[in-house]
C-alpha cells in the first residue's frame, strides 16, 4: 500500500517537473518569439513604402509631406555621422577611464568610481536632452563654435565641416552628447575585459621593467582587443538607437550640409518628431521603415560585438 | 636628446595623465548634470507638483497626473515582465547546457537588451495601438514591459549560476523534485539578486520616453483609466521643455529632477544591496 501511494506521488512529481522545465522553455521560447514578432511588424508597417519606393528609399534625400515622397538617405546619414563623432570623442575617454580604473585608482577608490560611471549610464536619455538643449548648447553656441569657426574653419580639408552659424544646436552637439552617452557603456565593457588578464601576465611584464603605459598598450590591449572591439560596438549600438537626447539638440531639420554645426536628422528624431503627427498612409509606412532600417543596423551592430565578446570569453584563461 | 630610459618614464607619465584627466572628464559630466538639475528643478519642486495635474500654459499646475501614470505604467510593466524574464532566465541558468534554444535565446536576448527602444515603440504601436484604433496606457505597459524582460533575464541567469551546485545536489540527494530544487532552493538562495535586476529594471523604464510616446502618449486630465492615453513623466517632460512657455519649462525641470533622483536612488539602492548579498555569501 505505502508502495502504491509512493508510487503515485513519485508520477505526480515528474509530471510537476516536466510542467516546470516546459513552462520555463516556453518564457525563453517567447523572448525569440517577441523578436520575430518585431521584425515582422516592422515590414509589414513598412510595405507600402517598400512597394512605392523599392531601393530608392535608401538613396532618396526628398522627405515630402505634400508630395508624398520619401526617402531615408538624410536620417540615415545623421544618424551615422552622429554616431561616428560620439564613437571619436568616447573611444580615447573611455580607454583612460577603464585604465584609470583597473591600474591607477587607489583600492578603495574604485567602487565609488565604477558606481559613479555607472550612475552615468543610468541617466535617462530625456535628461540629457534637455540638458543639451537649455545648458550646453547655448554654451556651446557662444564659446567653443566661434571659435571653430575661427581656427579650423579656414583650414583646407577640414574647414567646411566646422564652418557655420554658431547656434549651439546641430550635428556635432548631438554627437557631442551621444559621447557622454555611451562612455559609461564603453568604459564599463573595457574595466571588465582588462580584468580578464591574468595577473601573471601583467606582473611579467612589469617584472622586465615595462612601464604601466607599456604594460596596458602592449601587453593588456592585445589580449583583450576582441573585447574592447566589442565594448566599442556596443557603445556605438546604443547610440545609433538613442532618441530622446539626439532629438533635443540636432534640430530636426530635413537637410544636408557638410558643415557639423548645421542642424541635421537622425533616423530616431524624426521617427519622435513626426510620427505621432504623421497623416497619410504613406508617411507613417515610411516612418516605419526608417525604424525597420535603425533596427537592421543595430541588430548587425551589437551582433558583431556579442559575437566578439563571446569570443573573448571562451579564450579566457588560454595564452595571448 | 634624452636617453631611452627617461623618454618612456616622460611618455608613460603623460599617458597616465591623460588617463587621470578622462576620469574627471567623465565626471563633470556627471557632476555638472547633476547640478543643473538641482540649480534648475529645485525651485520648481513644491507640493503643488504632488497635487495638482497638468496646467495649460500660463496657469498653475503640478505633475500628479503624470506622476501617477508613470507609476501605473511601470507596475503594470513590471508585473508582466518579471514573471516571462524570471522563467526564462531560469530556463537558461537550469535547463540551457544542452541543445540550440538556449543559446540562442541568450544571444537573441542580448540584443534585446541593447536594441533602441524607439523601435520597441514602434512595435507596440503596429500590434497594439493600430488594432484598438487609439493610444492607450495598456500600450505604454506594454512596451515598458518588453525593455523589463531582457534586463531580468539576464541578471536571474547570473544570480542562479552563482549558486554552488552543491546545493542543487545536497536537495537531490534527499530526493527533492527538480522543480522544487529549483523553486524552493536555487531561486529562494538568488532571491536578492534577481531582486536587484528588477530594480536595475525599473530604473531602465522609469526614464525611458520614447517607447511611451506612440503607445500612451500624454493626458492633460487626470486619468486612471488604462484603456485612455495616459500622462507620464517623461513625455510629459519632452512636451513642456520643448515648448516656449517659461512655467512648463519650471515645471519640466521639477520632473526632471524627481525621475533623476528616483533612478539614480534605485542604481545605488540596487547595487548597495547585492553588494550586501554578494558579502554575506
Amino acid at each position: 500500500m505505502t508502495t502504491l501511494l509512493h508510487e503515485a506521488s513519485l508520477k505526480r512529481q515528474t509530471v510537476f517537473d516536466m510542467l516546470f522545465r516546459n513552462l520555463t522553455r516556453l518564457a525563453a521560447f517567447a523572448v525569440l518569439a517577441l523578436l520575430a514578432a518585431i521584425i515582422g511588424s516592422l515590414i509589414v508597417g513598412s510595405m507600402p513604402a517598400i512597394n512605392a519606393f523599392g531601393f530608392s528609399f535608401l538613396t532618396s534625400s526628398a522627405w515630402n509631406p505634400v508630395t508624398d515622397e520619401y526617402g531615408a538617405l538624410i536620417p540615415i546619414i545623421g544618424t551615422l555621422v552622429t554616431s561616428g563623432i560620439a564613437l571619436l570623442i568616447a573611444i580615447p575617454v573611455s580607454f583612460g577611464i577603464a585604465i584609470f580604473l583597473t591600474e591607477l585608482s587607489p583600492r578603495w577608490l574604485r567602487r565609488p568610481l565604477g558606481i559613479a560611471v555607472e550612475l552615468l549610464a543610468g541617466i535617462p536619455s530625456i535628461i540629457y536632452g534637455m540638458w543639451g538643449l537649455f545648458i550646453f548648447a547655448p554654451l556651446f553656441a557662444d564659446h567653443v563654435e566661434p571659435w571653430l569657426n575661427d581656427h579650423i574653419g579656414p583650414l583646407p580639408l577640414l574647414g567646411p565641416f566646422f564652418s557655420g552659424p554658431p547656434m549651439g544646436i546641430g550635428m556635432l552637439t548631438a554627437g557631442i552628447i551621444l559621447a557622454i552617452m555611451v562612455i559609461p557603456f564603453i568604459a564599463s565593457v573595457m574595466r571588465d575585459v582588462f580584468d580578464v588578464v591574468p595577473t601573471m601576465l601583467k606582473e611579467s611584464a612589469y617584472g622586465l621593467g615595462a612601464t604601466t603605459w607599456e604594460v596596458m598598450w602592449n601587453v593588456v590591449l592585445p589580449y583583450t582587443k576582441i573585447g574592447v572591439v566589442g565594448g566599442i560596438m556596443l557603445g556605438l549600438g546604443r547610440a545609433l538607437g538613442e532618441t530622446m537626447a539626439v532629438t533635443f539638440v540636432i534640430g530636426n531639420a530635413h537637410e544636408l550640409h557638410k558643415s557639423l554645426l548645421m542642424p541635421g536628422n537622425s533616423i530616431s528624431s524624426a521617427l519622435a518628431n513626426e510620427f505621432t503627427e504623421a497623416v497619410g498612409d504613406l508617411y507613417t509606412s515610411s516612418l516605419i521603415e526608417l525604424g525597420l532600417i535603425l533596427f537592421f543596423i543595430t541588430f548587425v551592430v551589437l551582433s558583431l560585438a556579442r559575437l566578439m565578446l563571446y569570443r573573448l570569453a571562451k579564450g579566457e584563461g588560454q595564452g595571448a | 636628446m634624452l636617453d631611452l630610459y627617461t623618454r618612456r618614464r616622460i611618455f608613460n607619465a603623460l599617458s597616465l595623465g591623460i588617463s587621470v584627466l578622462a576620469m574627471l572628464f567623465g565626471l563633470f559630466w556627471l557632476g555638472w548634470i547633476l547640478w543643473t538639475l538641482l540649480e534648475h528643478g529645485l525651485p520648481g519642486l513644491g507640493a503643488h507638483v504632488f497635487t495638482q495635474t497638468t496646467p495649460a500654459p500660463g496657469s498653475s499646475g503640478g505633475l500628479i497626473n503624470a506622476i501617477f501614470g508613470s507609476v501605473m505604467m511601470t507596475s503594470v510593466a513590471v508585473l508582466i515582465g518579471t514573471p516571462i524574464g524570471i522563467l526564462a532566465g531560469t530556463y537558461l541558468a537550469e535547463f540551457g547546457q544542452r541543445g540550440w534554444l538556449a543559446p540562442l535565446t541568450r544571444f537573441i536576448n542580448d540584443i534585446l537588451l541593447s536594441a533602441p527602444s524607439i523601435v520597441i515603440g514602434l512595435f507596440v504601436y503596429e500590434v497594439y495601438v493600430v488594432k484598438v484604433g487609439h493610444f492607450a496606457g495598456w500600450g505604454g505597459a506594454l512596451a515598458l514591459s518588453i525593455i523589463v524582460i531582457p534586463v531580468v533575464i539576464r541578471t536571474t541567469e547570473n544570480m542562479l549560476r552563482l549558486i554552488p551546485n552543491s546545493l542543487r545536489e545536497a536537495a537531490a540527494a534527499i530526493g527533492a523534485p527538480q522543480w522544487k530544487i529549483i523553486t524552493f532552493v536555487t531561486l529562494r538562495a538568488a532571491r536578492a539578486g534577481i531582486l536587484t535586476g528588477i530594480l536595475l529594471a525599473i530604473a531602465r523604464i522609469s526614464g525611458e520616453t520614447a517607447p511611451l510616446l506612440f503607445t500612451s502618449l500624454n493626458n492633460q486630465f487626470w486619468s486612471s483609466d488604462m484603456n485612455q492615453p495616459m500622462a507620464n513623466l517623461p513625455v510629459v517632460i519632452f512636451q513642456f521643455a520643448m515648448s516656449p512657455y517659461e512655467d512648463w519649462h519650471s515645471l519640466a525641470w521639477a520632473g526632471a529632477l524627481l525621475i533623476t533622483l528616483s533612478v539614480l536612488t534605485l542604481n545605488i539602492v540596487a547595487r548597495v544591496m547585492f553588494r550586501q548579498k554578494s558579502n554575506s555569501q
